[in-house]
């Protein structure tokens, strides 16, 4: 039903996207679909590299590692923004149309008051993807 | 990007990395950015460097507060430490002023020049209309609204006044160089040469080493986009420690009070444009009025990001600042502007070496009151400045970013310089008119407006590029505090910024109403000093992290 499952990744804070990376593998698996991590990453040095090059590189080897891992086809989407902070949103909607994903599943924070301000990454992506997404809490 | 598929039978090794941009001299440190970082979840999500945003967050609160309690006592203080450092110390500045210059001038023509920021194969971020217009729009767009007529005013009117020296044989005019007495042509010259010189290659050298230095430790080494990252190459791994927390927070401290008081004082001279234009009044209420909305403006813009904010905003400004100049050229005296402008760079290149000597100078408050002070301001302001052109330069090669942010915007201030103020000076020596020679700093430009046709709307379109160019200051200059406090993570989170433009037009509101903001200008343009060291540091950091990097022909 899927082919290629779209997994946006905080390389920073992997540690909170244990449940979102397994639920994904498991859907992959069942369906033999691809999954493909997205990363936006900055120009300029962040934590998770200190150059474009580097970020698109450890994302790339996140994908591998995954595939070793949990047995599933994976891929790697880095992109690169002067303002990742802002444009975070905008680019995940248009990796989706880049990567011809079928589905989203991402990790989000629980919904607070302040989202009705600054809504979290997940909320707006389910609010403005065309396709499926999944959010895991 | 593309895709690049990694099945479990391929193992990574044998896959494409993504092209990489070219070999740089990354440096390698075991500082993790973000390591000092306390990231969490109050209320809001919050990601800051915890002794940098700490002790600036108080440090500014407490600043704030002292200075409103104790205004009598503190202003008469700060402002006599600046008349010390810029009267005893004119030459530190002077001297350092033209080490920038001459450098920069240098790094064009050598072949260090070739090395491209971001690696050999890094594309620019921004176009080149986006660019300059962020560029511009940072470094002085607000400030050539004030002084484009009123600083030639000046220069013009003193060095026609002649030199005069009191009973101690020091001299008591403010007239450049020995200035030329009764003498109407060679006054304007004189007075155009001198202003240029505050406005053109010295303040955007000051502004180009910052960016220069930031921009090729972080996108050429890897280091963190934070001011400590210039002195890696002389402290080593010191810089992750408390001399580059001082650096640090002393980089966010000017920031802030030099945008408190611009706000505070940006405030006062659209209320006296909107007063002159409307009627409206310029009392406390409205003040306050036009930095909440400034600030709102600011937080619109900051919410859509560099490119839908700041850029945008540039360019519009851009735009208007632009017809502005242009209605000045074509409805005021043409020929006498066009021909001006050479004229005026003549003059600037003549007069150049004995306004840059700073040695044995006469006119000690030509040299002390105004370039010194200039120089202390724009080092003062660089922190900023350099950081957000560091910011959005990356892509761009040394000689091309070195020509782009010196070379364009001095001929740029040239061309507005001689537009603006030699239309003032003309309506005087021709016409008779004295309005905008006689009139307050702020009202200046509009009273050389009035002697134009269509009045009314170029006014209006000055009040506009006013509140607009405050917007973009308060702006860039959120993006680079939270930047600095996070400690060089330019992707914490965004409300972080909103807190900060908040704060900002919180301090700036304070400062207003309960006094203070001359004092803590005077504070501001203090830690020029310091940072005229950085700089010299940086200069020498800079020719060093250069020459580790390859050149491609």
């Amino acid at each position: 039903m899927y082919k290629k499952i779209l997994v946006p990744v905080d390389l920073a804070h992997l540690d909170r996207l244990d449940r979102a990376l397994t639920v994904a593998a498991d859907l992959a698996r069942h369906w033999g679909a691809t999954v493909v991590y997205a990363g936006v990453g900055g120009t300029a040095p962040g934590p998770e590299a200190p150059t474009p090059e580097a970020y698109a590189a450890r994302l790339h080897d996140f994908a591998a590692a995954q595939a070793a891992q949990r047995g599933i086809a994976t891929a790697s989407h880095p992109v690169i923004s002067h303002d990742a902070a802002v444009e975070a949103n905008r680019l995940l909607l248009q990796a989706i149309d880049r990567t011809g994903a079928d589905l989203v599943v991402m990790a989000t924070h629980a919904p607070s008051l302040l989202d009705w301000v600054f809504a979290s990454h997940g909320g707006y992506l389910a609010e403005h993807a065309p396709v499926s997404v999944m959010l895991v809490r | 990007m593309t895709d690049q598929p990694t099945t479990p039978e391929e193992t990574p090794e044998v896959e494409p990395i993504p092209d990489p941009e070219g070999p740089t001299e990354i440096i390698e440190t075991d500082y993790q950015i973000g390591q000092d970082n306390v990231a969490s979840r109050f209320v809001l999500e919050f990601d800051v460097h915890q002794p940098v945003f700490t002790v600036s967050a108080l440090v500014i609160v407490a600043f704030t507060f002292l200075t409103m309690a104790f205004q009598t006592e503190l202003e008469p203080a700060f402002t006599g430490l600046r008349d010390w450092l810029t009267g005893n110390l004119g030459w530190f500045f002077l001297l350092s002023g033209n080490v920038f210059v001459l450098l920069c001038l240098g790094l064009i023509v050598s072949p260090l020049g070739r090395v491209r920021l971001g690696g050999p194969g890094a594309t620019p971020d921004y176009g080149y209309v986006g660019w300059f217009s962020m560029l511009f729009a940072a470094g002085m767009g607000i400030g050539l609204m004030f002084y484009g007529v009123s600083e030639p005013m000046s220069h013009f009117s003193t060095a026609f006044g002649g030199v005069s020296v009191g009973e101690d044989g020091l001299r008591t005019d403010w007239a450049p160089l020995g200035g030329a007495e009764g003498d109407a042509d060679e006054a304007v010259r004189l007075g155009m040469a001198a202003t240029i010189f505050h406005w053109g290659l010295h303040p955007w050298a000051i502004y180009a080493i910052v960016a220069l230095a930031l921009a090729l430790f972080s996108y050429n080494k890897g280091l963190p986009l934070t001011l400590r990252s210039c002195f890696y190459p002389i402290l080593g791994e010191r810089v992750w420690g408390w001399p580059g927390h001082v650096i640090d927070i002393l980089a966010i401290f000017a920031t802030i009070f030099g945008l408190a008081t611009s706000l505070g004082i940006g405030a006062q001279q659209a209320a006296a444009g909107l007063g002159f234009l409307f009627g409206l009044g310029t009392g406390s209420g409205m003040l306050v009025f036009l930095i909440v909305f400034i600030t709102a403006i600011a937080i619109v813009s900051i919410l859509r990001g560099l490119d839908g904010g700041v850029k945008v905003l540039s360019e519009i400004n851009m735009g208007l600042a632009a017809l502005l100049l242009l209605f000045v050229i074509a409805v005021g005296p043409t020929v006498a502007i066009l021909t001006g402008f050479f004229d005026n760079l003549l003059a600037y290149g003549q007069y150049l070496p004995a306004l840059s000597m700073p040695f044995g100078r006469d006119d000690a408050n030509f040299a002390a009151g105004w370039t010194a002070f200039y120089w202390a301001w724009w080092i003062s302001w660089s922190p900023f400045v350099g950081m957000f052109i560091a910011r959005v330069s990356r892509g761009r090669t040394v000689r091309e970013f070195l020509v782009a942010v010196l070379i364009v915007p001095s001929v740029l201030s040239v061309l507005w310089m001689t537009a603006l103020g030699g239309t003032a000076i003309a309506q005087v020596l021709q016409d008779g008119f004295t309005g905008a020679q006689d009139a307050a700093l702020e009202l200046k430009l509009f009273q050389m407006l009035t002697q134009l046709p269509l009045t009314a709307i170029t006014s209006l379109i000055g009040i506009v590029l006013v509140v607009v160019f405050f917007v973009t200051s308060s702006d860039s200059g959120s993006l680079v505090i939270d930047t600095i406090a996070a400690g060089g993570k330019v992707n914490a989170p965004v409300p972080q910024r909103v807190f900060w433009a908040t704060f900002e037009g919180l301090v700036a509101v304070a400062l207003l109403l309960g006094g203070g903001l001359a004092a803590l200008q005077a504070m501001a343009v203090s830690t020029g000093l310091p940072f005229t060291l950085v700089l010299l540091a940086a200069c020498w950091a800079i020719v060093k992290g250069l020459m580790a990097e390859p050149r491609p022909g």
